[in-house]
C-alpha cells in the first residue's frame, strides 16, 4: 500500500469509507432495531403525553384570556431554549435515563401542542357555539361535538408538526446515551467517522419522520370526512 | 426528596461555576467559547439570508414555487440537525467551523425562504395592480412595494432563522465542534453536573436574548403597525401559519 503519490494521504482517507453499506445494515440488524424501537417508543410517548396535558391548557386558555397571554408567553419561552441545554437541565435531577430525554421531548411537544390546540379551539365560530348553546347543548357535549370536531384539523396539524420535529429532537438524547437513532449518527462519527454508520441513522430518523406524518396525514383524512370533498 | 436536592446542589454548583472569573477568561473559557459561538451563528445567519431572501423574493413576486417552498420547509424539519452537521463534518471539508456554519446555514434557509414568499404572496394584488398601472417596472413594485409590505413576515422569518440558528449551533458541541455546547458536553464527559447546569444556563440566556433582541430590531425596523410577535402571531389564525416557525432544531 506504500505509494509515492499517496503519501501523504491520512489512514482515514485510506480505508474504504462509503456513504451506506448494506451489509452494515445487515450485520447490526439487531442494534438498529433496537435504536429503532427506543426512537419509536420516545416520540409516541412525548407526543401522547404532550397532547394530554396541552388540551386542558389549551381549553384553559381559551376560557380566559388572562391565561392566554401567560400560555403563549411561556410556551415562547421554553421553545427558544435549545435542547441540548434543556436536557442539561433535566439530566442532573433524573440521570442518564430515557426520563431525561421523554421530558425535555414532552415539553417540547407540549408547547407545539397548546398553541396549536388553542388556534384551532379559536377558530370555532362563535355562532356556531351559540347555535349549539341555543339548542340546549351543555358544555361537556359543546366540547365534544362542536369545538373538537371543528378544531381537528388543527389539533391534527399540531400533532403532525410536533410528530416530525420530535422525530427529529430525539437524536439530541445522544447527549445521555439514549438517543434512538441518533446514537448511530454520534456512534458512527466517533467509530473514526464511519459514514455509512452516520448516513443509515439520518436517513432512518428522516424517513420514520416522513412515514409518521403520512400515517398522520392518513388519519387526518379518515377522522374528517367532510373535508374531503372541500379540499379535492 | 434525594433527587431533587441533588438538582438544588446542581444549581448551587453551577452558579459557582459561572460566578469563578476563571472559567470566563481562560483559554477556551466561556468569553472564547461565546464569541465562537456568536462568530459561527452570525455567518450562517447572513449566508442563509443572502441566499434564502432574493429567491424567496423572485419565487414569490411570480408567484412560482410556492409547492416547493412548502415541502421545503416541512422537509428540513424532519432532517434532524445533528445528523446535517455530523453529514457535512465527514464530507472532504472535515469537522471544524467550516462544517458547522453550512450546516447551520442550509437550516436557516426554510424558515427566511418561506415567510418571505408568504409575505410577498400576502401582498394585496390590488396595491400591486395600482403600482403597475402607475408605470413601476417589475423590479420597483417588488422592491418599493411588496418588499416594505412583505417585511413583517420577512423579518418573522429571520428572527426564527437566527433563534434557531443560535440555539442549534450548541449542537456542534456533540460532534467535536465548538461553541458554548462544549460546556455541556465537557460537563457531562467529566461528570461534572454543576458545568453542565452553568452551560444550560448559559446558552439558554443567550437564546432568549437573542430572541428578544431581534424582536426589537424587527419592531423599530418594520414599517406600519407595531405588534409584539409573541402575543399577537398565532392568534387569530385557524391554521398556523406554513412558517416553520420556529423548530429548536
Amino acid at each position: 500500500m506504500l505509494n509515492a503519490v499517496d503519501g501523504a494521504v491520512l489512514a482515514v482517507d485510506a480505508a474504504p469509507n462509503p456513504w451506506f453499506d448494506l451489509s452494515y445494515v445487515i450485520d447490526n440488524r439487531e442494534s438498529i432495531l433496537r435504536l429503532l424501537g427506543e426512537h419509536v417508543r420516545l416520540t409516541v410517548a412525548a407526543v401522547v403525553l404532550g397532547a394530554l396535558i396541552a388540551l386542558p391548557l389549551a381549553v384553559l386558555a381559551r376560557r380566559s384570556r388572562w391565561l392566554a397571554g401567560p400560555v403563549l408567553v411561556t410556551s415562547t419561552l421554553i421553545y427558544t431554549i435549545p435542547s441540548l441545554a434543556m436536557f442539561a437541565f433535566v439530566a442532573p435531577v433524573t440521570g442518564l435515563t430515557t426520563t431525561t430525554v421523554l421530558i425535555g421531548l414532552v415539553l417540547y411537544s407540549l408547547v407545539i401542542l397548546v398553541r396549536n390546540f388553542l388556534a384551532g379551539l379559536q377558530a370555532v365560530p362563535d355562532d356556531v357555539r351559540e347555535a349549539a348553546r341555543g339548542m340546549g347543548y351543555g358544555p361537556t357535549r359543546l366540547f365534544w361535538q362542536v369545538d373538537l370536531p371543528l378544531s381537528l384539523p388543527a389539533f391534527i396539524a399540531g400533532i403532525r408538526v410536533a410528530t416530525v420535529s420530535t422525530v427529529a429532537l430525539v437524536t439530541v438524547g445522544v447527549i445521555v446515551g439514549h438517543g434512538g437513532l441518533g446514537q448511530l449518527i454520534t456512534g458512527g462519527f466517533a467509530a473514526n467517522f464511519y459514514r455509512a454508520q452516520i448516513v443509515t441513522g439520518a436517513l432512518g430518523c428522516v424517513l420514520l419522520a416522513l412515514l409518521a406524518d403520512l400515517l398522520l396525514a392518513g388519519a387526518e383524512r379518515l377522522l374528517t370526512p367532510w373535508a374531503r370533498g372541500v379540499r379535492a | 426528596m434525594g433527587a431533587g436536592g441533588a438538582g438544588v446542589n446542581r444549581f448551587g454548583d453551577a452558579i459557582r461555576y459561572l460566578n469563578d472569573p476563571f472559567n470566563w477568561t481562560k483559554r477556551d473559557g466561556i468569553l472564547d467559547l461565546l464569541v465562537e459561538h456568536l462568530r459561527i451563528s452570525a455567518l450562517a445567519v447572513l449566508a442563509a439570508l443572502v441566499v434564502a431572501v432574493p429567491v424567496g423574493m423572485l419565487l414569490g413576486h411570480t408567484g412560482r414555487g410556492g409547492g416547493f417552498t412548502v415541502a421545503l420547509s416541512n422537509v428540513s424539519r424532519a432532517v434532524p440537525t445533528l445528523a446535517l452537521l455530523t453529514v457535512f463534518a465527514v464530507t472532504p471539508i472535515g469537522f471544524g467551523p467550516t462544517a458547522t456554519t453550512i450546516a447551520l446555514a442550509v437550516f436557516a434557509v426554510p424558515p427566511m425562504l418561506t415567510n418571505t414568499y408568504v409575505g410577498f404572496r400576502g401582498v394585496d394584488r390590488d396595491v400591486v395592480e395600482a403600482a403597475r398601472a402607475m408605470g413601476f417596472s417589475e423590479r420597483q413594485v417588488a422592491t418599493r412595494v411588496e418588499l416594505p409590505l412583505a417585511m413583517p413576515l420577512l423579518m418573522t422569518g429571520v428572527r426564527t432563522a437566527a433563534v434557531q440558528v443560535v440555539a442549534t449551533a450548541t449542537l456542534a458541541a456533540l460532534v467535536a465542534g465548538g461553541g458554548l455546547g462544549r460546556i455541556i458536553t465537557l460537563g457531562f464527559r467529566q461528570q461534572d453536573y454543576g458545568a453542565v447546569v452553568a452551560g444550560a444556563i448559559l446558552v439558554a440566556a443567550l437564546a432568549v436574548l437573542t430572541e428578544l433582541l431581534l424582536v426589537a430590531v424587527s419592531w423599530a425596523l418594520t414599517p406600519g403597525e407595531k405588534r409584539l410577535p409573541f402575543l399577537t402571531a398565532r392568534r387569530n389564525s385557524p391554521v398556523p401559519e406554513p412558517t416553520a416557525a420556529g423548530v429548536p432544531l
